[in-house]
Order: structure tokens, then sequence, then C-alpha cells
């Protein structure tokens, strides 16, 4: 019996590690070959660089095969709720039906308004699909550690471990404001420019809490570096194994309160302001179609992908959880299920009308975000005192 | 400083193809910034001529026309029309052909209202949600309407002189099940999740509001007038066709305000159960229609008529005339949502753009109506 | 109200102003063209008529006539008044300062009848488009079997 577990875990060990393991070992090969021809320093850039190469391509797929699944996963997420089906006749269960809606837009014709600002409006859905893809160089999406004992090697599945890593985030996540006045202005269209317009004022307000709920927690871990945030979350140990936990035990209030900005951020129901189908048509994106309207959507979702890895690395605890499934599974299960709170909220609520929810975000969450960063400092600083003393 | 800033109101046509305008409605919006300044409302998309084409067809040919006018509330169009041609031609309609129109007009009011206010749930930014709930309990009325008549959505139930078919073997039992089991679910659902729900208060309550004088003076009818206090229903007010032989409420709001019209849609769902229940209950023998009517029913010539009835939307009034022939001379279709739409504008006036399609929602107008 | 006491009560209000009653299932009372704005501000204030329920325009061949169905809100009272006007230029009145619902009633009797309502503040057509021309309810009023639609005004780009 006691093997049995003991084989066990050796596999999910294995299954843990063995993305780190080759990983190692194309970069030790790699090494060995171009130490043959390039002195010592250059080598080793050059190998980091392909490396990192081959990092960006993994995880570029990761998100290409993820986005689509999380279409797939809100259309029928939206449809159950709505008491009906969703798309189930594209392939078992509907699954290959992001591949046809894929191939449906690709082949479409791509109708641009004559006078349209040209460069402004072709250049839209590249702003709004490279930050998209940019921020995810922050996000750890697992963690393997080889070897044992004191020259163990500690591997954070992370493109770039940037000691300023949620600063980044937020950063280049905001870009997406950008792109969506650039496609609001660019389709010369009044009810693009409108919704353009009041999309980049309630981004731009809920940045603001957005930020600073971040920012209590960079004060919890005492470093803005996703790797060390995710390690320095409190965590329930029953033997020793992560059981629960995560920053949301110790800041539920900034939990809510990143999840409600990025609700807006993202331009999702009951926050979907940019494109409310109701008053404005399809809003910045009315003029898109074929491939840049693809482009746009899916950054849309990258986006919300994003944003569910950033509150699992923050407040959920990141890949650590119990061994029953590898790390890099953890951050995926967490980031699912924080996607199917959101997929929820758009199905049910209602949305608020602009200047209500702009009111909400400058009355009452900037407020009480200001109040958790108060707490939390002080809560910081009290524990310094008294117990690290 | 901020006034010296020079601004510039711009026009936005809210078209004829736009999601949520309820069919092809045109609205010229002039906007300062996000609030409405001016509101020019353009209708006619969808004039298919129905009060030339009645003169031409016969009064029997004529009730077809009426299904196609308000085509989420049809039985309730038919209602008036042959009340019309009754008047005019002097026919007597025999007490079970009375009590099954009211079941069929009824039984539509519950369907519209429930259309009108998952519909709602689309303007509010539900994405569909509340509307798919509310459509669930709609097929079932469109059900049983297909099981007394055959058709869903252009029954052409009501004939000149009675009703086209007897209610058939099951409907009591099938109408009186869908009332004990389906109806309680959707009562409970439209509370739980539009009218307590907060944001749905926000979004209502407040806005697009009709003081009840205003109402009364751009001749609202309907749900929209008795949002706006007024107690005004033409079934208890001038009863026609046994309705004084019911008993049923009418609910009615205080504010006027987009809330208070959605509230007041909610509430005569139960009553018009009340009164299917009732007249179930109450269903006299007879025959369905009246004897002697045939194709070809002329009516006095120089006669003239004028029928009021209580449509889902309002009143919905058909003045006749005739000069002898197998056509009406003058067929004219009064339909409660071209004339709720003269408040449109005093509704909208300093609202935001957000509102302007919540309260086209809650004035609830059928273009089929509107345009005739 | 019966007929007779309703065409009383406005004939003491306003002189003369009855022209004609009529019974039968529609009994109405038929005012001149004249004062038909007296007897509306009369009908409204002192017998409380102040819902305008439908304004009908009906084409006989040698008149115009104009009927307009009242109703005393909350309430049960409703009557019936027709003005008649003749076939070659119909003017009549338009009681929009009376009742606010006359608005887009009126424009419609204007666009299908071509009865024009003088002070109405805005008589435009309302179902049909802005450039159609002729009123087609009138029975005189023929297009046989061609259809009219309304020219689109194009973006000059697309006629090079």
């Amino acid at each position: 019996m006691e093997q049995a577990i003991q084989v066990v875990r050796d596999a999910l060990r294995f299954l843990n590690d063995v993305g780190a393991i080759i990983y190692l070992w194309v970069q030790q090969t790699l090494l060995g070959f171009v130490r043959g021809f390039l002195p010592d320093y250059w080598a080793g850039s050059l190998v980091w660089l392909i490396m990192q190469v081959i990092g960006i391509v993994c995880v570029i797929a990761l998100l290409g095969i993820f986005a689509i699944l999380f279409i797939y996963f809100e259309r029928r997420g939206v449809a159950r709720v709505q008491d009906r089906w969703g798309p189930n006749r594209a392939g078992p269960w509907g699954l290959i039906q992001g591949i046809a809606d894929t191939v449906k837009l690709i082949t479409k014709e791509d109708v641009i308004p004559v006078r349209a600002d040209q460069w402004v409006f072709r250049l839209a859905p590249i702003v709004a699909m490279v930050p998209a893809v940019m921020v995810f160089a922050v996000i750890p999406f697992g963690y393997a550690k080889i070897g044992a004992g004191t020259d163990a090697l500690n591997m954070p599945f992370i493109l770039a471990d940037l000691n300023i890593g949620i600063l980044y985030g937020v950063a280049v996540g905001s870009l997406t404001t950008v792109a969506i006045l650039m496609a609001g202005w660019g389709s010369n269209n009044k009810y693009s420019l409108l919704g353009g317009l009041r999309s980049g004022a309630m981004m731009i307000s809920y940045e603001i809490p957005l930020a600073l709920a971040l920012v209590s927690v960079g004060l919890l871990a005492g470093s803005l570096s996703t790797v060390d945030i995710v390690k320095a979350q409190p965590f329930i140990k029953p033997f020793g194994i992560d059981l629960f936990g995560g920053y949301i035990l110790l800041q539920p209030l900034g939990f809510i309160l990143f999840m409600m900005a990025a609700v807006v951020e993202l331009n999702r129901s009951p926050g979907d302001f940019a494109a409310a189908e109701a008053e404005l048509v399809a809003g910045y994106h009315t003029e898109y179609s074929g491939m840049r309207f693809a482009a746009i959507y899916v950054a849309e979702y990258f986006n919300a992908f994003f944003v569910c890895c950033m509150a699992t690395t923050l407040f959920l605890g990141g890949w650590r959880g119990p061994e029953i499934l590898p790390s890099y599974a953890w951050v995926l299960v967490k980031a699912v299920l924080l996607f199917w709170c959101l997929v929820w909220l758009l199905g049910t609520l209602p949305r608020p009308r602009i200047d209500q929810m702009l009111g909400f975000a400058w009355k009452v969450m900037i407020p009480l975000a200001l109040l958790n960063l108060f707490g939390t400092a002080l809560g910081v600083s009290l524990w310094q005192a008294w117990v690290v003393k | 400083m901020i006034n010296a800033l020079r601004t510039e109101t711009f026009e936005i046509n809210m078209g004829p193809q736009h999601p949520s305008t309820h069919g092809v409605f045109r609205m010229v919006l002039t906007l300062d910034g996000e609030t409405v300044v001016d509101v020019v409302p353009k209708m006619g998309y969808l004039h298919r001529g129905i009060e030339k084409l009645a003169e031409e067809n016969t009064y029997v040919q004529g009730v077809t026309f009426t299904d196609r006018m308000d085509y989420l509330s049809p039985m309730t169009g038919n209602f008036p029309f042959v009340l019309a041609v009754e008047k005019l031609a002097g026919i007597e309609v025999p007490l079970r052909a009375q009590y099954l129109r009211i079941i069929a007009a009824e039984l539509q009011r519950i369907a519209s209202h429930l259309a009108s206010i998952g519909f709602l749930g689309n303007d509010l930014g539900t994405w569909y949600s509340p509307l798919m709930y509310t459509l669930r309990e709609r097929e079932i009325i469109l059900d049983l309407f297909e099981m007394l008549c055959g058709a869903r959505m252009t029954p052409t139930y009501m004939r000149p002189g009675g009703v086209s078919q007897d209610l058939p073997e099951g409907f009591k039992d099938r109408c009186l099940l869908f009332f004990e089991k389906n109806m309680p679910r959707i009562m409970g659902e439209v509370p739980a999740l539009l009218t307590d729900n907060e944001i749905v208060q926000m979004r209502l309550k407040n806005v697009g509001v009709l003081p009840a004088e205003k109402a009364i003076a751009c001749s609202v009818s309907g749900p929209s007038l008795r949002g706006s206090g007024v107690k005004f229903d033409i079934r208890k007010a001038v009863p026609y066709n046994a309705y004084d032989q019911f008993e049923f409420d009418i609910p009615t709001g205080t504010k006027g305000d987009n809330f208070d019209r959605f509230v007041v849609r909610y509430e005569e769902i139960k009553q018009s159960m009340r009164i299917v229940r009732q007249a179930l209950a109450n269903l006299p023998a007879g025959p369905i229609m009246a004897p002697g009517i045939t194709r070809n029913l002329r009516a006095p010539a120089g006669s003239e008529a004028f029928a009021r009835t209580e449509a889902s939307r309002g009143e919905l009034s058909v003045y006749m005339a005739s000069d002898g022939g197998v056509a009406p001379y003058r067929c004219k279709l009064r339909s409660p949502s071209f004339i709720n739409l003269t408040a449109l504008r005093e509704m909208l006036l300093g609202s935001r753009v957000a509102d302007v399609v919540v309260t086209l929602g809650t004035l609830d107008i059928v273009l089929g109506e509107v345009d005739r | 109200m019966s007929v007779d006491s309703l065409a009383e009560a406005i004939n003491q209000a306003v002189r003369g102003a009855v022209v004609a009653k009529s019974t039968g299932n529609m009994p109405s009372v038929t005012i001149g063209a004249g004062r038909l704005v007296a007897v509306c501000n009369h009908l409204k204030s002192q017998m409380g008529f102040n819902y305008l329920s439908s304004i009908t325009g009906v084409d006989y061949y040698d008149r115009f006539e104009v009927i307009y169905h009242l109703h005393a809100v909350p309430g049960s009272e409703q009557v019936c008044v027709k003005v008649v006007v003749n076939h070659d230029d119909p003017v009549v009145p338009s009681v929009f300062n009376v009742w606010q619902g006359a608005d887009l009633q009126e424009r419609e009797v204007y666009d299908l009848m071509g009865i024009r309502f003088s002070g109405h503040p805005n008589l435009t057509r309302i179902l049909m488009w802005d450039e159609f021309e002729g009123h087609p309810l009138r029975k005189d009023f023929g297009m046989g079997n061609q259809a009219a639609w309304e020219q689109m005004p194009h973006m000059p780009q697309l006629e090079t």
C-alpha cells in the first residue's frame, strides 16, 4: 500500500517536472552546441534567447488553445444559465465550435469603411492583441523543484520573473484602453465613438481600484514579483501539504475589488459599456469584420484569461495546492474556476448605467481600496513590529 | 470655467436597424454628451397600408390583417375588429363565444406581458437570460393557442359572429395545469431576478417619468397609463363582451417611472390568470358562432361603429363605416403603440442614452401596430 | 350621456356650434369646423373629457369627415364629435393645444388623407416618407400595381 502511494506520488511528481526536465535538457544541449563556436558570455546569452523564444511560442500556443476553450466554455456556461444547451453540434459536445468559428472569421470579407481613418482603424486590433499577449510574461504557470537538498534547482514556469511583475502586468494590461479608443475613433461611426469614449472613461476609472488592490497584495508579500507573491502566501498546511489558502484569506476585500474592477476592465457584462449591444449595437467593434474582429474578440478572451491567472497568482495561491494535481494543473483549475464566476456574472446581472458605474468606482470602490491599503499597511507594520521583532 | 467650454450637441440616429428599438423604429436623438436634448421619432418603416387593404377585403378577410398588426398579441388585435363588425351589422354573439374570446384574449395578454418583461431584461443588458426564462412560459401559451385554433402567431381565432373553433378536449385541464405548475415558477423568478435586483431598480426607478396629467393629455393608454397612477382600464370603464361578468383588479403604479410600468405588467399577468380561471370555470354551453354569418357579410349602408378594447399595450379601437358592401367603407385602427409614442419625447428629455432604450422598452411598442 | 343633452350643453357653451346630431351604433354630434377648438376646450375643461381617444378621417366622395372620440378618464363617459369639411381644400383647426395626444394622430390624418390641420406645430408626414406625393387613403388614390419606394441618398464615393 505504502509502495503504491509512493509510486503514484512519484508519477505525479514526474508529471509536474517533465516540462522542466525537457527544458533543462534542451538548454544544456544547446549550450554545449553553441559553446563550440562562441565565447562563454555570448553562448549563454544566445541560448537564453533561444530558450525564451521557445517559451514564448509555448505560451502563445497555450493561450491560443485556452482562448478557444474559454470562448466555448463561456458560450456553454451562459447557455446553461439561460436554461438552454449552447453549441453542442460541431464535434463531440460542440468542442470544434471554436475552430469552426475561427475558420468562418478568417474566410470573411474584410470590410473597411471608406471614410474610416485607415491607419488607426487597421492598427486597433493589433494594439488590442499585442498587450493581451505580452502580459503573460509575468504569470507563473507552475513550479518545479529539480533535485533535492541545497543545490536543488527552483524553476517557476514563468517567462520573465521580473521583480516588478504585477506593475508590469497592470501597466501593459491598461494598453487595451488605447486599442478601444483607436477602434472607436477609427471607425468613423458615432456609435463606435460613443462606445470607445465610454469605455475609455470606464477603464481609466477602474484602473485605480485594480492597482490599489494589487498594491495591498504587494505590501503583504513584500515584493512585486509574482513568484515571490505566490511563495509568500499563507496556506493551511495539514501534514505539510498545501491544502487551501492564499491571500484571499487575508485580503477578501482586495479580492472582491480586484475581480469587480477586472470585470469592467475586461469589458464584460455587467461592465460592457463599450459594446453594450442594447444601446450601441456593437459599440467600438461595430465596423470590424472577419479576422480584425476575431483579433479584437480573442484579445478580450486573452485579457480575461490573464485576469483570471493574475487573480489566481495573487489571491488563490497560484500553482500551490495538494500534490494530487501537477502545479500547472492547479493554476489552470483555479483560473477556470474564476472564469466560471465571470461567466456566471455575465449571464445573470443586468448592466448599470455608465454614470452609475462611474459614480460607484469613484465614490465606493476607490475609498474602499484605499481603506484596504491603509489597513494592510497598518497590519503589516504591526506584524513586523510585534511578531517579527 | 466649465461653462466657458464650448460644447456641441451631436445628432445620432438610433436607426431603423437596431437590436433594441423593438422593430424598425427610428429616433433621431440630439445628444449633449450622454444627455438627450431632443428626440424626434420617425416611424413608417413597417407601414403596410392595412387600413386601405381592409377597404378592399371583406369583413371576414379583414380579421387576418389584425393578426399581423400587433404580432406579439394577435388575439387582442382581432378583438376590436370583430366587435366593430358585429356592432355595424347588428350581430349578437352567443355567450359561449364571448367567454372563449375572453379566454383567448387574456391568455394572449399573459403571453404578451411575458415577452415584454423578457425583452426589457434584454434592454437592461442581461444578454437574454430573463428572456429565455419568460419565453419558456410563453411557449406553453402558444402551444395552448395551437391546440385551440391551430396557429401560434396568426390565429385569426375571433371571427365576426363568434370564434372559429370550439374548446378542444383537454384544453381546460392543460390550461389549469399550466397555471398550477409552470406559471408559479416564472412569477417567482421575475421578482427574484429582476424586480428585486438592485441594478434593475437603479436603472428603472425615477427614469422616464410620465406624470398622470401628462399621460392623459398625451392619450397614453394601457399599462403605460396605469403605471402613471391613472386607474383606467377599458374592460372596467366601458365593459365589452361580457367582461362585466368577471372579477379582477386593475394594478396601478404611483410615479409613472419605468419601474412602475414594469411592475404593472407583472401584476396584470396575475389578474389575467384570475380571469381565465373564472372563464374556464363558468364556461356556458352553447353555439360558438352566431347563426347566419356568411362570407359575404354585409352591414347596413351608412352605419358606423366604434369598438374599444383593452389590448395588451393599451386601448386598441376600431372605427368602421359601411356603405352596404361586403367590405368596410372605412376601417380605422387606433393602435395603442402609435399613440403612446406621443409621450416619448416628454419621457426622454434629460435622460441618458442608456435610458432611451429602457424607456422605449417599458413603453412596449410593437412596430406592426405603430405603422399598420 | 345622450346625444341630445350633449348637443344642448355644447350649444349653450358655444352658440350655434352643433350642426347635426346622429344616433345609432355610434351617437355623435357634428360641429362646425370654425367652432371646433372652442367646443373642444369646453368639453375638456367644463365637461371633463380630458382624454382624446382617437381622431379618424373619412373620405366620402364629396366631403371629408374628421371624427373625434373623447373620454372622461377615469370614468365611463365617452362622446363622439364630428367635423365635416369640403373635399377640395380640407382644413380643420388643430386641437393640439387642447389635447397633446392629437399630435401624432393629426399628422397621420394629414399624411394619409390630406386634411390639413391649421395650428399644428409640426404637420409633416409620419407614416409615408417625406417626399411622397399623394394621400394614400383617399378614395381616388390609385397606384395600380406599381410599388413605390423611398429614394435613399447615397454617398458620392459610391457613385464614381
